[in-house]
């Protein structure tokens, strides 16, 4: 990879390029297929249930992963600074009863807070 | 067809259009938006230019399969994989078509365009057309549900730009901040919505399988976690409620 010089200057990877069309081919095929299908399956069918469940477990398993062990920027900060920040968040999030907005800022500027002072709990 | 197609009613629909439009602007950008900022830098601490970050929200706009991409990408996990986990995780959106297109049909749009329409449809717009449209005239539902898409979409967009931007300029602990907002904003999206015992016994299995998995493969492991919390969730709750519990 040419990074080296600032990513938004570079030319893009073409295996990028690949990977995201592909990516939105994965994501818009589902789209057009449910402008052909509707008004011929039952979107409340078991069938559906089944891949909403999946989907609902890959983002939780995707959640905890980048929390519990991220890839990338994520590392240089500590597993109990993120874990802190979490629990931060879903605490304002109830506190402020139930607002995503208010909960999101709070565990974000815990972990802000907390990596700027230096902070390691493990 | 020519009916509908009156001057009086193309205007109506492009004041419901632009008034949409206004309405979305508001808190349903606000919180999308400041969810693709996260995005925007995780796309940039990722090593991914800012023009294939933009490409990624205007082609694919669906975050949750948008991050799981950029993730995998960074993971060096093969297409296949990626392709799986991204379909996987937007599956979802066949249903939620099919749910919305008796509800904005309009006889008067030749079907082609649903084809195209289709794109704008996400969580939000769809929510928001839900619970609006059906008080509506038929031929403003469409106009209703557009406007609202587009706006969020540029939010979406604008988003992206400003995360990208701010995780180049602002103190390294502050961008770390704007990365982590991903799996903050998406857990707490989840904590709003635990009324469904099956999905959140999904969510539960998934959030312990999920780290679990990944040491055993970066490539595979997101997506078999995926499919074995999920399909235990679905399946397990079945058998709850057949002993009514």
């Amino acid at each position: 990879m040419s990074e080296l010089s600032g990513p938004a200057l570079s030319m893009p990877s073409l295996w990028l390029v690949v990977v995201l069309i592909a990516g939105a081919a994965a994501t818009y095929v589902w789209r057009a297929l449910g402008v052909a299908l509707s008004g011929r399956i039952d979107p409340a069918g078991p069938v559906f249930e089944w891949v909403g469940c999946i989907a609902y477990g890959l983002l939780a398993a995707l959640i905890a992963r980048m929390i519990v062990m991220p890839v990338g920027p994520l590392e240089a900060t500590d597993l109990g600074v993120r874990l802190v920040s979490a629990a931060v968040a879903v605490a304002a999030f109830y506190l402020a009863r139930k607002s995503i907005f208010l909960g999101v800022t709070a565990g974000t500027l815990s972990l802000i807070g907390l990596t700027m002072a230096g902070v390691t709990l493990f | 067809m020519t009916e509908t197609a009156l001057p009086g009613d193309q205007s109506a629909r492009r004041r419901m259009f632009f008034s949409a439009a206004k309405e979305a602007a508001g808190m349903p950008s606000l919180v999308l938006g400041a969810s693709y900022v996260g995005f925007g830098s995780l796309v940039r601490e990722s090593g991914i230019g800012l023009g294939l970050g933009l490409f990624s929200t205007l082609s694919a706009w669906a975050l949750p399969g948008q991050v799981v991409l950029v993730e995998l990408y960074g993971v060096g996990a093969s297409l296949l994989v990626i392709c799986l986990a991204v379909a996987l995780t937007n599956a979802r959106l066949m249903p939620m078509v099919i749910t919305l297109m008796p509800l904005v049909h309009d006889p008067a749009v030749p079907r082609w365009r649903y084809y195209l329409y289709s794109h704008l449809v996400a969580v939000t717009a769809w929510a928001f057309s839900m619970r609006r449209c059906p008080d509506m005239p038929r031929p403003l539902r469409l106009p209703y549900f557009l406007g609202f898409a587009a706006s969020l979409w540029i939010a979406s967009l604008l988003g992206t730009a400003l995360g990208f931007l701010l995780a180049d300029s602002v103190p390294r602990s502050i961008t770390l901040g704007l990365v982590f907002l991903n799996p903050i904003y998406f857990m707490l999206i989840f904590a709003t919505d635990l009324r469904h015992r099956a999905r959140a016994m999904a969510l539960a299995f998934g959030a312990v399988l999920g780290p679990f998995f990944h040491t055993i493969s970066h490539d595979w492991g997101l997506m078999f976690a995926g499919l074995i919390a999920g399909t235990v969730a679905f399946g397990g709750e079945r058998l709850l409620r057949r002993r009514h519990v």
